[in-house]
C-alpha cells in the first residue's frame, strides 16, 4: 500500500473503498427477489445473479435482498423494486434475459415496464 | 464471479464462540454462496447478555444467542430463502414480542451512538473499512485547514469533557498542554479501564481502534506533540492486539509518521503495556507506569500537562474522549453542544450490569433520567421485580434511591446526589439485593485496589470494611454509623488521588438514602432484602408447599426432606442459605425471615 500523501488522496481512496461497504450503507433503491422454493425452482437465483452482475457493470448503487414466498407462485420469479417513497413495484416471470432491460428502463430511465408488472404496493 | 450482496456481521466472539465464523464460512461454501455473502468479524454491539449476536445486511436482521449449530438454518432460511428465523430474533423482555430488525429494537432506538458509532458495523481490523465510512477525514481537515489553536477552540466550544471519569474540559486541557513550556511534549491515551463492571473502553478499542488513533493524532497536533503513548493493561489482550494492528496499518498508510497527509506534521506513537489495576488509570499513576515505574499516584500541585512523563508536558485523554474528537471536527462544535445538558455535553456510554434485562453497553445523551436508563434502554428489571437502587460511577460511585428515578443524570447532578458519573459503570439493584452488603462488597474491592501510599485510604477503607462486615453479620452497633460517616469524610478529604477521594461513596450514599436498612441490620438483626446470610433463614410455608420436590432436587446440600406431594422441610443445620430453593419454587412456598 503506497502512503496516502494528501487529503485529496485520502478522499479518493475513500470513494474507491465505499463500494465494498455498499450493503451496509443507506441507499434509496432496494431490489427484492422472491426466494421461496417456488421462486428458486423457477430460476430466482439465476435472476438474482443477473441483477447483481448488471448493477455492478453499470455501477448502480442498490441493495439486493431476498424474501420468502408471497403466494403468487405461478408468476415466479418475482422481483420487487422499491425506490425512495415511490410505490413498490412487483414484476413477474422475470428471467435473466429480461434483467438488462429492467435495470435500464426502471432504474436508469425511471420508467416502469407496465407489461411485466403484476403488483404495486404504496410505500 | 458472483457479485457480493450481503454481509453477516458477527459480534461478541472472543473466547465465547470463536468457531462461529468458520462455521459460517464452511456453510456458505457448501451452499455455493462464497463471494455472494461475506462474513465480517465485527466488534461489540452492546447487547452483551445476548451474545453472540449477528446483523445481516442489507436487510438489517438481528439475531441473538447464535450457536454454530444454528448456522445451517440461518444460511438456508435467511440468506437463501429470505425468511426470518423467528426463534433467534430479539425478544422484548416484558412482552416477549419478537423484533427482527436491528433498527426497531428499543435498546438501540433509545440510544444516540457517537463514541460507539462504528462498533459492530465495521471490521475493526481493516483500516480500509474505517476510511470507507469517513475515517481520517477529520484528521485531514484539522491538519490542512485548521491551526492547532483553531482545533483547541473547536473542542472548547463543543463543551467536551473527559470521559475517563473526572469530566475535566478537554479543550482546556489541550490549551494548557499547548501553552506548557518544555520539549518534547507527549500525548497519552488512557486505555486502562479499572472498574470491575465496566468494559466500554475495551469494547471501543476492540471495535473501533482507528477512531481513537485519529483523535490521538488530532490531540497531538493541537498540543504540539510529536510522540505519544497508548497505555493498555496487558491483560486486555484483545485491546492490545486491536490497537497494535491499527497503529501498524496507519503507519503503513502514512497516517502516522512523517509529514502526515503532506501537512508537514510528524507524529508517531507506541503502545505501552501495564499491569491491570484500579488505580492504574489515575493520570499520574499511569505516567509512572509509562516510565516503567510502579503505578502509584503523586500529588498534583503541578499538572501533568506541565510536567508528566519524564517531567515533560504530557496530555492524557481517555479512549472515549479521543474517539469523539473526529466527530466534533467533522460535524462541528455546535452539533455536539446541542446534545446533552447545560454543563455536560454530548453522550455517555453506560455499562449496564446487575439486575437489569439488557446487560451491556448503551450510549445515550447526557441528562437521561435514571428511569429512562433502567426501563427504556435497559429493558427493566428481570422477573418484574422492584427497583431498589442504581449504583453509578464504578466501584466508588454512590447509590441512587427510587426517589431519584426521575433525576436527569449529568456530572453535576450526580455529584450533588452523592455519586458521580465516573466512567459510566452502572449496577442496578432490585428488592432482593441488600444495599449494605453491596456497599461492603465494593469497599472490599477498593481495599484490595488501594495502592497503600496514603494512610487515610490504606487504613481508613480497611477500618470501614471491618465495621461494614460486622453490620452484615448482625454484630453492629448504632454508634458504628457515626463512625462510618466520620471515617468516610476523613478518607475523602485526606487521600491524594481519586481512588481515596471517592472510595467512601458507596457507604456514605447508602447511609444517606438507605439508613433504615442499616438500622434493621443493627437493631432488628434482620436483612430486609433477605440476603445477608448471618441474618436470615429460609423456610417452607406448609400451606403453600405442593410437595413437587423441585427444591429438594435442586438443593446442593441435600438439606430439604419430604416425600412427593407432601410438605417439605429445610434442615437449618445443613442449609448454607444459597437461596436456590427460593429461586426455583413455582408456588412462592419458600420464604425468608
Amino acid at each position: 500500500m503506497p502512503k496516502v500523501k494528501s487529503l485529496e488522496e485520502l478522499q479518493k481512496l475513500r470513494q474507491q473503498l465505499q463500494g465494498d461497504l455498499r450493503t451496509r450503507a443507506e441507499v434509496s433503491t432496494t431490489i427484492t427477489i422472491g426466494m421461496g422454493t417456488c421462486g428458486i425452482a423457477a430460476g430466482a437465483r439465476e435472476v438474482m445473479h443477473a441483477v447483481l452482475a448488471e448493477l455492478d457493470a453499470r455501477g448502480i448503487e442498490a441493495h439486493v435482498t431476498t424474501t420468502g414466498c408471497i403466494g403468487m407462485c405461478s408468476k415466479e420469479p418475482l422481483l420487487d423494486i422499491q425506490q425512495g417513497d415511490e410505490p413498490r413495484i412487483t414484476y413477474g416471470n422475470i428471467t435473466p434475459a429480461k434483467v438488462p432491460r429492467l435495470i435500464e428502463e426502471h432504474l436508469v430511465q425511471g420508467q416502469v415496464i407496465e407489461e411485466w408488472v403484476v403488483g404495486r404496493v404504496a410505500a | 464471479m458472483v457479485e457480493h450482496r450481503a454481509d453477516i456481521l458477527v459480534s461478541c466472539l472472543h473466547d465465547r464462540c470463536p468457531e462461529l465464523i468458520p462455521a459460517f464460512e464452511e456453510e456458505l461454501e457448501r451452499r455455493g454462496l462464497t463471494g455472494e455473502v461475506t462474513v465480517v468479524e465485527a466488534g461489540c454491539r452492546g447487547l452483551c447478555a445476548m451474545g453472540p449476536v449477528l446483523l445481516i445486511e442489507p436487510d438489517g436482521l438481528f439475531y441473538t444467542h447464535v450457536d454454530p449449530a444454528d448456522v445451517p438454518e440461518l444460511v438456508e432460511e435467511t440468506l437463501i430463502k429470505g425468511r426470518v428465523v423467528e426463534r433467534l430474533t430479539y425478544k422484548e423482555p416484558e412482552t416477549h414480542r419478537s423484533v427482527c430488525r436491528y433498527e426497531d429494537i428499543p435498546f438501540y432506538t433509545k440510544q444516540q451512538r457517537i463514541v460507539l458509532r462504528h462498533c459492530g458495523l465495521i471490521d475493526p481490523a481493516s483500516i480500509d473499512e474505517y476510511i470507507a465510512v469517513g475515517g481520517y477525514q477529520a484528521l485531514g481537515q484539522a491538519l490542512t485547514s485548521m491551526t492547532p489553536e483553531e482545533v483547541i477552540e473547536e473542542v472548547k466550544a463543543s463543551g467536551l469533557r473527559g470521559r475517563g471519569g473526572a469530566g475535566f474540559p478537554t479543550g482546556r486541557k489541550w490549551e494548557a498542554g499547548r501553552k506548557a513550556r518544555g520539549e518534547p511534549k507527549y500525548v497519552l491515551v488512557n486505555g486502562d479501564e479499572g472498574d470491575p463492571n465496566c468494559f466500554m473502553d475495551r469494547a471501543l478499542m476492540e471495535a473501533d481502534p482507528h477512531s481513537i488513533l485519529e483523535g490521538m493524532i488530532i490531540a497531538a497536533y493541537a498540543v504540539g506533540a510529536h510522540r505519544g503513548f497508548i497505555y493498555i493493561p496487558y491483560e486486555h489482550a484483545g485491546s492490545v492486539r486491536s490497537m497494535k494492528n491499527a497503529l501498524e496499518q496507519a503507519r503503513e498508510y502514512g497516517l502516522v509518521g512523517e509529514d502526515i497527509l503532506g501537512s508537514g506534521f510528524d507524529f508517531d506513537a507506541e503502545i505501552r503495556l501495564g499491569a491491570h489495576s484500579f488505580v492504574g488509570g489515575e493520570s499520574t499513576a499511569l505516567m509512572h507506569a509509562v516510565e516503567g515505574h510502579v503505578s502509584e499516584p503523586r500529588p498534583k500541585h503541578v499538572h501533568t500537562t506541565d510536567s508528566g512523563v519524564w517531567d515533560k508536558p504530557s496530555c492524557l485523554n481517555n479512549v472515549k474522549t479521543l474517539s469523539i474528537v473526529p466527530e466534533i471536527i467533522t460535524r462541528g462544535a455546535g452539533w455536539f453542544a446541542c446534545i446533552g445538558t447545560e454543563t455536560s455535553k454530548g453522550t455517555q456510554v453506560f455499562s449496564l450490569a446487575g439486575k437489569i434485562n439488557n446487560v451491556g453497553l448503551a450510549e445515550v445523551p447526557m441528562g437521561i433520567t435514571v428511569r429512562e436508563l433502567v426501563y427504556d434502554v435497559g429493558g427493566g428489571i428481570p422477573k418484574g421485580r422492584e427497583f431498589k437502587a442504581l449504583q453509578i460511577g464504578g466501584p466508588s460511585g454512590g447509590f441512587l434511591p427510587p426517589s431519584l428515578l426521575d433525576m436527569p443524570m449529568d456530572y453535576e447532578t450526580l455529584a450533588d446526589a452523592g455519586s458521580m458519573m465516573g466512567t459510566g459503570g452502572v449496577v442496578v439493584l432490585d428488592d432482593r439485593t441488600c444495599v449494605v452488603d453491596t456497599a461492603r462488597y465494593f469497599l472490599d474491592f477498593l481495599r484490595d485496589e488501594s495502592c497503600g501510599k496514603c494512610t487515610s485510604c490504606r487504613e481508613g477503607i480497611r477500618r470501614m470494611l471491618e465495621i461494614m462486615t460486622r453490620i452484615t453479620k448482625g454484630q453492629g452497633q448504632m454508634a458504628d454509623l457515626e463512625m462510618l460517616e466520620t471515617l468516610g469524610q476523613v478518607v475523602k478529604k485526606v487521600s491524594l488521588c481519586g481512588l481515596g477521594k471517592t472510595a467512601p461513596n458507596p457507604v456514605l450514599s447508602t447511609l444517606r438514602y438507605f439508613r433504615d436498612e442499616y438500622v434493621a441490620h443493627i437493631e432488628d438483626k434482620s436483612c430486609p432484602a433477605g440476603t445477608c446470610k448471618a441474618l436470615i433463614q429460609y423456610y417452607i410455608l406448609p400451606e403453600a408447599c405442593t410437595g413437587c420436590t423441585l427444591c429438594l432436587r435442586k438443593c446442593p446440600q441435600n438439606a430439604i426432606s419430604g416425600a412427593k406431594k407432601e410438605v417439605h422441610v429445610i434442615d437449618q443445620t445443613l442449609c448454607i442459605k444459597c437461596g436456590v430453593c427460593y429461586d426455583v419454587c413455582r408456588f412462592d412456598a419458600v420464604a425468608v425471615r
